[in-house]
């Protein structure tokens, strides 16, 4: 009997993919694969994982650049990517573009990134730090490395956020093999990378997660903001599983790093 | 096309939902059956200790560690640990009338009386303020009930440090208390000691081969793994410590190390050495009970028990560093202090 139903259980998942690949064919997307799953049958996504792109300098495409500060030459210039927007050219209404070119102009005095601010999504997502999940049956936690940054996943009933956060009010459910996230309720005072790119406090956040073999994930955001985009757009991008063997989220605390900017002009002046 | 293969996916997918229902008697008959709410009488016998997915015992949730219990023992009381019932009760009405003795610690309730919604914290609200529900007359147990006496290294070590702060107390950030500077405050501090009435909130989430610790303050968050592994490399430091856990028996055991000198827990040093263990005792209950060594410091080792009782979110974000207005205004304040004071003497 157990035998029969597994068996159909096995027919019907290679059905499954046969379908997911006829239904959504798309050059860009790996080949189907089935993640591991947990005891009630969900796709594991659990490990600590990090995007290896340069999407947090720019998340269009972008040629290597001269950084910020010049003592710091070649350790901190601007590496060159190709960019993770579809389409490569996010939609700014036509006001909002000239705010960006302002932001990037000012970047070091305005990303909240230089000050430690937490990130919001989807910028956690691929900020230069590894992040882990960890999959519970009720939520889904994400702690990520950088500023001690955290949210959980609501996977029960869609609950209401209680209030604007940096990282927003996450509602998640599976599609099949993907990890479909809804986020709602950001500050609007995060940016999305370090090239000025922005959204206003109307940002709505899907994201999706679905493995594409053991050790990658593809991770996406759609995003919509009235305020700020003529359309949605979105991001695709992979992101790798830390496979060292003793990998482990470490401290972060950057406040502390960030103090002297911040506050340094405060300070008192010896002559005092 | 299309239509016809979303619409033959959904019936799949809903006889998959049905295949998983049926299968997962079998799948769970190796591990213990699952929650059930316990019974709101005293029946405690009849009660399961829930588990989960993979077999451990279950200790999510969202937990309030408030109370009103001091942490050292009250002078007079000797080597009294629990008080009778009758004591207990006599005791909770009083500090609920707002009659504050030596038995009873306010805490963070005294002092931080601003928070968007404190009804979910009740805690400025004497009339619910609590006493442990162990009935301990001090968290510390043990007949002495308070922390062993400081060393003379320890009370040198302190001693300077505050020496050096003295009278640069407004110069730079440096001088700021940690918690001011949003990189470590009381409540996200470990071990973890509760205040009387806000900030008091974790949440528990366990996935495969860890346990997340979420204090509502500050987001401050420790992923614990609890496969066995080493601690990091102890030239590693940091604020919290290096978190490594397993299970012993029903009990979470979490033992912390390579913490920096600069967090100091109630004046110790980086050989700090924290053992921490979770028990969950009832559905909406979990004992918590920490032990703290660090021969730099104190004669002995120190053991403190907290009941954590189930509450009901959700968990704020906690963004202190964001908001930070408090060191700029500090710090500008002190430099128009100096400034009018130069001023007046030159005049």
């Amino acid at each position: 009997m157990r035998n029969r139903f597994t068996a159909s259980m096995i027919a019907g998942v290679a059905v499954l993919c046969v379908l997911s690949l006829a239904a959504w064919p798309s050059p860009a997307q790996a080949p189907a694969y089935r993640a591991p799953r947990t005891a009630d049958g969900k796709p594991q996504l659990s490990g600590i994982w990090q995007a290896l792109n340069t999407a947090d300098w720019d998340l269009e495409g972008h040629a290597a650049a001269m950084g910020p500060v010049p003592s710091l030459g070649a350790v901190f210039a601007v590496p060159p990517g190709l960019g993770v927007v579809e389409g490569d050219e996010i939609p700014y209404l036509p006001a909002m573009a000239a705010k960006k070119k302002e932001n990037q102009a000012n970047w070091v005095k305005l990303d909240p990134e230089v000050k430690c601010y937490l990130p919001g999504v989807p910028r956690a997502a691929y900020l230069p730090y590894p992040f882990q999940i960890v999959q519970s049956q009720n939520n889904i936690l994400i702690s990520y490395e950088y500023a001690g940054a955290v949210r959980v996943i609501n996977m029960g009933a869609p609950s209401k956020a209680p209030a604007d956060s940096w990282m927003g009010w996450s509602n998640g459910h599976w599609e099949g093999e993907t990890l479909v996230v809804d986020v709602t309720s950001q500050m609007e005072d995060t940016w999305f990378d370090r090239s000025g790119n922005f959204h206003s406090d109307a940002l709505h956040v899907v994201e999706r997660y679905t493995p594409r073999s053991a050790d990658t994930l593809n991770y996406e955001a759609t995003i919509e903001d009235p305020k700020v985009f003529s359309r949605p757009w979105k991001i695709s991008m992979p992101l790798y599983r830390r496979v060292e063997k003793n990998a482990r989220l470490l401290e972060y605390k950057c406040p502390e790093f960030a103090e002297e900017l911040l506050y340094g002009p405060l300070r008192k002046k010896p002559s005092n | 096309m299309l239509r016809r293969s979303l619409a033959s996916i959904a019936a799949l997918a809903a006889a998959m939902a049905l295949v998983m229902i049926v299968r997962s008697p079998a799948a769970g008959q190796a591990q213990p059956p699952g929650a059930k709410p316990a019974p709101a009488t005293p029946a405690a016998k009849s009660w399961t200790l829930p588990r989960t997915q993979d077999g451990k015992p279950d200790l999510q949730g969202i937990w309030n560690n408030a109370t009103v219990t001091p942490l050292q023992r009250p002078k007079g009381l000797g080597a009294k640990e629990f008080y009778s019932d009758e004591e207990f009760a006599k005791l909770s009405t009083r500090i609920r009338r707002g009659d504050v003795g030596e038995e009873a610690e306010l805490g963070a309730a005294r002092e931080n009386d601003l928070r968007y919604d404190i009804s979910l914290y009740g805690g400025f609200d004497i009339s619910k303020a609590r006493f442990a529900s162990n009935k301990r007359t001090s968290l510390i147990v043990g007949p002495e009930g308070v922390v062993p006496p400081m060393l003379p290294e320890a009370k040198q070590r302190n001693a300077e440090r505050a020496e050096k702060n003295k009278g640069h107390e407004f110069d730079s950030y440096e001088n700021r208390p940690l918690s001011e500077r949003c990189i470590l405050m009381a409540q996200e501090m470990i071990p973890m000691l509760p205040g009387a009435g806000e900030g008091n909130l974790l949440q528990i989430v366990q996935g495969p081969g860890y346990v997340v610790f979420l204090h509502e303050i500050d987001h401050s968050t420790r992923v614990i793994p609890t496969d066995g592994r080493p601690h990091i490399p102890q030239n590693i430091r940091e604020w919290q410590g290096d978190s490594v856990g397993h299970w012993e028996g029903n009990t979470l055991v979490v033992d912390t190390t390579n913490f920096t000198a600069r967090s100091a827990f109630r004046g110790s040093g980086e050989k700090l050495h924290l053992v921490e263990r979770f028990t969950r005792n009832a559905d909406d209950q979990i004992t918590y009970q920490f032990t703290v060594e660090d021969p730099t410091t104190w004669a002995k080792p120190w053991t403190a028990e907290i009941p954590m009782t189930k509450t009901e979110g959700p968990v704020y974000e906690w963004a202190c560093h964001e908001g930070n207005t408090m060191i700029s205004t500090i710090l500008h304040g002190a430099r128009v202090q100096e400034e009018e004071a130069a001023k007046k003497a030159g005049k």
